[in-house]
């Protein structure tokens, strides 16, 4: 494949964003969906045909197009280039992919809602800025995707804009990015000043070729570019913006907050892991950023009653593994589980969300229970990524995850065993509260009142998602349309079996996915986080395979007899603990925020942004220009009397001065 | 030869007249004849200047001057007229229909 067609991969979503951006409105339903899925389509068709072209050329896979210089001064150059590596297709692979089938599943999903061609052109315009940021050969043009996916993002997450909740939560999830943002920026500009150029091939270049570059401005540049990663991938401090997110259509939830954009900053640490290989310090605040968000979300999830609220929370616990898989510098392990997440979390939200709409909009679980029966397909879908996410074999979850848990335990880094310890108990929870969920909604009895469906929604009690008005000819609980389970179906099987790829030396594969990512990561070989030959065998990584399992079978059984065998009995208990308020409020941490940051911040601005500036400066300054103003005329209309008499007078006062000054001037250039 | 400062001399006074005139006086037949002092004054200086210089210019421009003279009597005392009949006056200070 031609280089030159790598523009097209991109540059078709954004066509069809354009079609429906500006003409859709007039357009029927089906021709919105049809040009959402054509462009789309053909983009993945691209990646497709770039995949097989690189695999039979058998190439040191690497492939990269610059067009003409970009941002050119003296001192600092950017290229507007593209370029393709193994990390790169898979990057790619994932988001046309899933992207594709997200975007079918959607055409049901969304098929009774208002501004079907606004969600569609919002949906092909993420894909754009999503392909854009994998494609891109610098941090400036992934910047330029980096933004752009978070515009799409906040425009999907207040698609419902009516509803307050959602555009709060679409501002919400804007500021809290920017303050990440603002870590980016300013490692670019650090890159800049050390560097002089942002192209990732001459950074990563220079600082290969420096082999006693180590820590200093390498670990500031690495710390700014996490907190851009932490709050774009809604790692603690910034993750607070993924669960309120949930407020989008769930498609959206399952594209954007779940299988790509989130893993957007993962995917810019393992891009600049030449750079983080150098600083021990970074890598350490990353594997423990990830640790530590890992057990919190999973803590979090496990009280949530919502059932979006449950997976974003495991979404935000999932990506803190993949932070801590990059922590130890096992960047391939880290985009393994990217991957497979990308597949089981897209599934678990497009399930979810066909439970929803099987249930016109119905969001609580506790109002849920029962559903195995009346939607089949969607529950051995569900059922399918429970498994795969709680790290069951022969699931997907399993292998990337135990590969980061192995690659962990047996790194250089000081706090192992601990990080190790923290990801295993994470994977018990994770276990526990998805087999919660899995067992409250498709389980016991049939908590929710068929006739009522309808209506309890549009009471508006039910704050998250699904839009109330979209069902007007509610008819009980039905399963969904194949446009919405074949997406499903689809995404079970690569539940699956996409793990298998990476399945390791010690039980009997290849790890695949391994090798095809060394070229990218061959230099992180030496790193000092990095896996300790010493501690690598197969015995080793056979027994830690062992204890994961045996905590995800914990999970389930203490999921089985608290909410199957005995449901209720757990929560009567422990419902009026101080320990489950906590946990339930989510340890509070929004309303620390808002105390900590948001109030200061607020009165601050009303006092003295208020009072001095809005007050004193703005308005003062207009209100002097009109006193002013309306000082002079009231003196200077006394000069317009009507009376000619007195005008021929001020004209012959007039010309008498103009006169003296000529007379005076004149007499002066003598 | 009259030196020049004479002619300049007698229009500035002439000028200054009409310009007195112009301001003082509340009949407009007498302000429509200072104007036409005041232009006759220019038109002294003018040819004074004309004379001089031995220059063609200055003359030209009073013909000039003489012709715009002449059309704005005939426009101003139409004017006038139309307006004595309306108002039965001429004092311009009871002609103030246009102010306020």
């Amino acid at each position: 494949m031609s280089p030159q067609y790598l523009w097209f991969i991109p540059l078709l979503p954004f066509l069809g964003f354009l079609v429906n951006g500006t003409v859709g409105r007039r357009l029927p339903r089906a021709a919105v969906a049809g040009v959402a899925l054509l462009f789309t389509g053909l983009s993945a068709v691209l990646v497709a045909w770039l995949w097989v072209t690189m695999k039979a050329a058998n190439a040191p896979l690497s492939m990269s197009i610059a067009s003409r210089p970009w941002i050119t001064v003296p001192g600092f150059h950017v290229d507007f280039a593209f370029a393709v590596d193994h990390l790169t297709l898979i990057m790619l692979g994932v988001i046309t992919g899933v992207g594709f089938l997200i975007h079918l599943y959607s055409v049901g999903y969304m098929a009774h809602e208002e501004g079907y061609w606004r969600f569609f052109a919002y949906l092909n315009l993420f894909m754009f800025f999503m392909l854009v940021l994998v494609l891109a050969e610098s941090f400036l043009l992934l910047f330029v995707g980096w933004e752009g996916v978070g515009l799409a993002s906040y425009l999907l997450i207040g698609f419902y804009f009516t509803k307050d909740s959602a555009s709060n939560a679409g501002k919400k999830a804007f500021v809290v990015n920017r303050i990440g943002d603002f870590g980016f920026l300013l490692a670019m500009f650090l890159t800049i000043a050390h560097f002089g150029t942002l192209s990732f091939s001459r950074v990563f270049a220079q600082i290969t070729a420096q082999p006693e570059l180590h820590g200093g401005f390498l670990t500031a540049i690495a710390l700014l570019l996490v907190l851009g990663a932490a709050g774009k991938s809604a790692q603690i401090p910034l993750y607070v913006w993924l669960p309120d997110a949930m407020e989008g259509p769930t498609p959206v939830s399952a594209l954007i907050h779940a299988a790509t954009m989130v893993t957007a900053g993962i995917y810019m640490v393992a891009r600049s892991h030449v750079l983080f290989d150098r600083s021990p310090l970074a890598l350490s605040v990353v594997a423990v950023i990830g640790a530590t968000t890992a057990i919190f979300a999973a803590c979090i999830g496990l009280v949530q009653n919502d059932i979006k609220r449950v997976l974003a929370y495991s979404t935000v616990s999932q990506l803190g593994y993949m932070f801590m898989g990059c922590g130890v510098a096992a960047y391939s392990a880290a985009v393994f589980h990217l991957m497979t997440h990308a597949f089981f979390k897209a599934l678990l939200f497009l399930a979810a969300g066909s439970v929803i709409h099987s249930l016109s909009g119905e969001q609580d679980m506790r109002v849920m229970g029962g559903l195995r029966k009346r939607i089949p397909v969607t529950f051995w879908t569900m059922t399918v990524a429970v498994f795969a996410i709680a790290g069951f074999w022969p699931f997907a979850g399993f292998f990337s995850k135990d590969e980061i848990l192995y690659q962990t335990f047996a790194s250089n880094n000081p706090l192992a065993k601990v990080l190790w310890a923290v990801g295993v108990i994470t994977a018990g929870l994770t276990s526990f509260y998805m087999f919660r969920l899995w067992f409250k909604t498709f389980f016991g009895a049939e908590r929710f009142d068929e006739a009522l469906l309808g209506q309890a929604a549009h009471a508006g009690a039910h704050p998250a998602g699904h839009d109330e008005n979209q069902h007007p000819h509610s008819h009980g609980v039905h399963e969904s349309p194949w446009v919405m389970l074949a997406p499903l179906v689809v995404l079970a099987l690569l539940s699956i079996i996409g793990g298998w790829v990476g399945n390791p030396e010690a039980l009997g594969g290849h790890n695949e996915i391994q090798h095809f990512l060394d070229p990218v990561f061959a230099s992180t070989a030496h790193a000092e986080g990095a896996l300790n030959a010493d501690h690598v065998s197969h015995g080793l990584e056979r027994g830690l395979a062992a204890v994961s399992l045996l905590v995800a079978a914990l999970g389930l059984g203490f999921a089985y007899l608290f909410y199957y065998r005995k449901p209720g009995t757990l929560g009567a208990k422990s419902a009026n603990s101080g320990l489950y308020r906590l946990v339930a409020n989510k340890f509070y941490v929004d309303e620390l925020y808002y105390f900590v940051i948001v109030k200061p911040l607020e009165s601050g601005s009303n006092f003295l942004l208020e009072n001095v500036v809005e007050q004193g400066v703005v308005n003062g300054s207009a209100r002097a220009l009109a006193f002013i103003t309306r000082g002079g005329s009231n003196l200077t209309q006394r000069m317009q009397s009507g009376n000619i008499r007195s005008y021929a007078g001020w004209l012959a006062a007039g010309a008498a001065v103009v006169l003296f000054i000529m007379a005076v001037t004149s007499l002066h250039l003598r | 030869m009259v030196p020049i400062a004479y002619y300049l001399v007698l229009a500035a006074v002439l000028f200054c007249i009409g310009i007195g005139s112009f301001l003082i006086k509340r009949n407009i037949i007498t302000i429509f004849m200072s104007i036409e002092l005041m232009l006759n004054a220019v038109n002294l200086t003018f040819v004074a200047f004309a004379h001089q210089w031995k220059l063609v210019h200055g003359q030209i421009f009073v013909f000039f001057v003489m012709v715009v003279a002449a059309a704005e009597a005939a426009v101003g005392l139409a004017i006038i007229i139309a307006i004595f009949r309306a108002r039965h006056t001429l004092n311009v200070d009871q002609i103030n229909l246009m102010k306020n």
